[in-house]
């Protein structure tokens, strides 16, 4: 396995590239000028990168957070006896939250919740919902039978089934999806932007009602390389998840 | 002691256990034996507890497994199945001691006692202890399916099937295993299988079942000799009635003390089919015997097989 720090880790080279940018676009404000002449200014700067960037990381953990742990407590509910019945039901809501457009949600949840990040968070967290449930399940249901029985026969308490064999097996699985909902949700926060909330999306909308394209390219490349990033570094979790567990008995 | 007490259970009111009665003595290795859909696996989960009865009753050592939580059940009665089961994300150590460590035994005492184990089923527990399962051999992995089930020292092991997918050559050592662990430790054992053979070589007392229902009970030798029904002399005889009896009794009853013959000399301890299977390789009608110790002892003769 390939440690973190590794000089020829991508991941390394990316975290670099997006640091430097979250913090340098400011330098980089001569050439915007030479490219893109007559905009004044040429880098976005009502707010720093890194601000944005905090806000926006912070709405995407706060949603993604929530979705992960009421995915995950739903999957394991409707995997348990007592749930099963219920099992059928809660994908078709996962599944009909994700066709609800998220800037349809904005558009409801603002009259509710007013102006600013709460509208954003609803909207992420519903729409994040269905890979995370529909992955806990397929995880939780992909337990060997033979193992859950000898387990069983062996006198393992149902909570100890649960904590020792399904969720550690069930784990990458799992993990999988939390990491799509969370690269969607980074990409999708940007559209907070247009209700109140600030994220890297603001300098896109921004350029986009006043015509000023630069904004508009720093905003979607500081979202685009922060979700890659968060892209790989989920690949290094799961990686790191599976070994030496999850090989498949001989 | 585990007796089942007119044991019934139903699934989907058809009748699939009805009226079992029995009576494992301690220290037997019962078998119970039948063709698919016998009941022989629901009888087994029944004891502990892994499928609920519908009427009757189940006790072991005089106390009714109702009385017990299950899990506090089947943490004293050891379990090992077909597929075997290992937890495939714990080491070899982890999985042995999936039960003591439900126990909270001290982790020394754990520790040695996987060594012991290891040992006891001839794995080096100092290169397989932090294995993996999916590092292991298809055997390999149920030895530590039976060592996991032997680890808290169980009162009684339960056993399903156990070695029904592994290949033959594997088999055999793991029935050699078996038999001598429990010639060596005296543990009751209920063992569950459709193979004549591996409950011949295997039990010292068969259940044969039928539709639920006990056809008959006895030693392998009143089965072979003796059975109860049409469907029993089917099931244990097909063609091969005779050589199973010949497998099942020791060449020292029948021998003839004192006389010599040319050849290598086999261990009175063996069976009279080894004896009749010397004979077919040697073309010949008479081999020597010796006592263990290798000293001949006398002869045997295809006559004295057929006696």
């Amino acid at each position: 396995m390939q440690p973190l720090h590794s000089i020829a880790s991508p991941a390394l080279w990316v975290a670099v590239l997006f640091v430097a940018l979250l913090f340098g676009m400011p330098q980089l404000a001569p050439a915007f000028e030479l490219s893109f002449p007559g905009v004044t200014p040429a880098v976005f700067e009502r707010s720093s990168f890194f601000a944005l960037w905090l806000s926006h990381a912070g709405l995407v953990l706060v949603a993604g957070g929530a979705a992960t742990i009421l995915g995950i407590a739903l999957a394991v509910f409707v995997t348990r006896p007592i749930g099963h019945d219920f099992r059928a039901l809660v994908s078709t809501l996962a599944a009909v939250g994700q066709t609800f457009p998220p800037a349809a949600v904005l558009a409801l949840a603002v009259p509710a919740l007013g102006f600013g990040p709460r509208p954003t968070i609803v909207a992420l967290f519903i729409y994040g919902l269905l890979p995370i449930i529909e992955n806990a399940i397929a995880g939780l249901e992909g337990v060997p039978a033979a193992t859950r029985e000898a387990a069983r026969g062996m006198g393992l308490s149902a909570w100890q089934m649960l904590r020792d064999v399904d969720l550690p097996l069930a784990a990458p699985v799992i993990l999988a999806g939390v990491r799509v909902s969370v690269t969607i949700a980074i990409g999708t926060a940007t559209i907070g932007s247009t209700v109140g909330a600030l994220t890297l999306g603001t300098p896109i909308f921004d350029g986009l009602a006043g015509n000023k394209l630069p904004f508009v390219i720093q905003g979607a490349v500081l979202v685009a390389l922060f979700a890659i990033l968060t892209d790989m570094l989920f690949a290094r979790l799961e990686h790191w998840l599976q070994a030496p567990a999850a090989q498949p008995l001989v | 002691m585990i007796e089942l007490d007119h044991v019934r259970k139903q699934y989907d009111g058809k009748a699939v256990v009805e009226d079992l009665s029995l009576t494992v003595p301690d220290g037997a290795f019962c078998v119970l034996l039948g063709p698919s859909g016998c009941g022989k696996s629901t009888t087994l989960r029944m004891i502990n507890r892994l499928v609920p009865f519908d009427g009757g009753a189940i006790r072991i050592a005089g106390e009714d497994v109702r009385a017990v939580p299950p899990e506090a059940l089947r943490r004293r009665i050891g379990y090992a199945i077909q597929s075997i089961g290992l937890f495939p994300h714990w080491h070899v150590e982890d999985n042995i001691a999936t039960v003591p460590r439900l126990l909270n035994w001290p982790r020394a005492r754990i520790r040695d006692r996987v060594t012991e184990l290891l040992e006891l089923l001839r794995l080096d527990p100092e290169s397989y202890r932090h294995k993996y399962p999916h590092q292991l051999s298809g055997g390999e992995q149920q030895r530590i399916g039976v060592a996991r089930a032997l680890a808290a020292d169980p009162e009684l092991l339960l056993m399903d099937e156990p070695f029904g997918a592994v290949d033959p050559i594997t088999r055999d050592a793991l029935q050699s295993e078996i038999a001598r662990i429990h010639a060596a430790t005296k543990k009751t054992i209920v063992f569950v299988t459709h193979d004549i053979e591996e409950a011949l070589r295997l039990a010292t007392v068969i259940a044969i079942l039928e539709r639920g229902r006990l056809a008959q009970w006895g030693t392998p030798l009143d089965i072979l000799e003796q059975p109860a029904s049409g469907f029993v002399r089917d099931f244990v005889g097909g063609d091969g009635s005779g050589l199973k009896l010949l497998g099942l009794r020791k060449i020292a009853e029948r021998m003839r003390p004192g006389e010599t013959a040319a050849g290598e000399p086999l261990s009175a301890e063996a069976s009279l089919r080894d004896a009749l299977a010397a004979m077919t390789e040697r073309h010949t009608d008479r081999v020597p015997v010796a006592d263990t110790g290798g000293n001949p002892i006398g002869i045997i003769t295809l006559a004295d097989l057929v006696r």
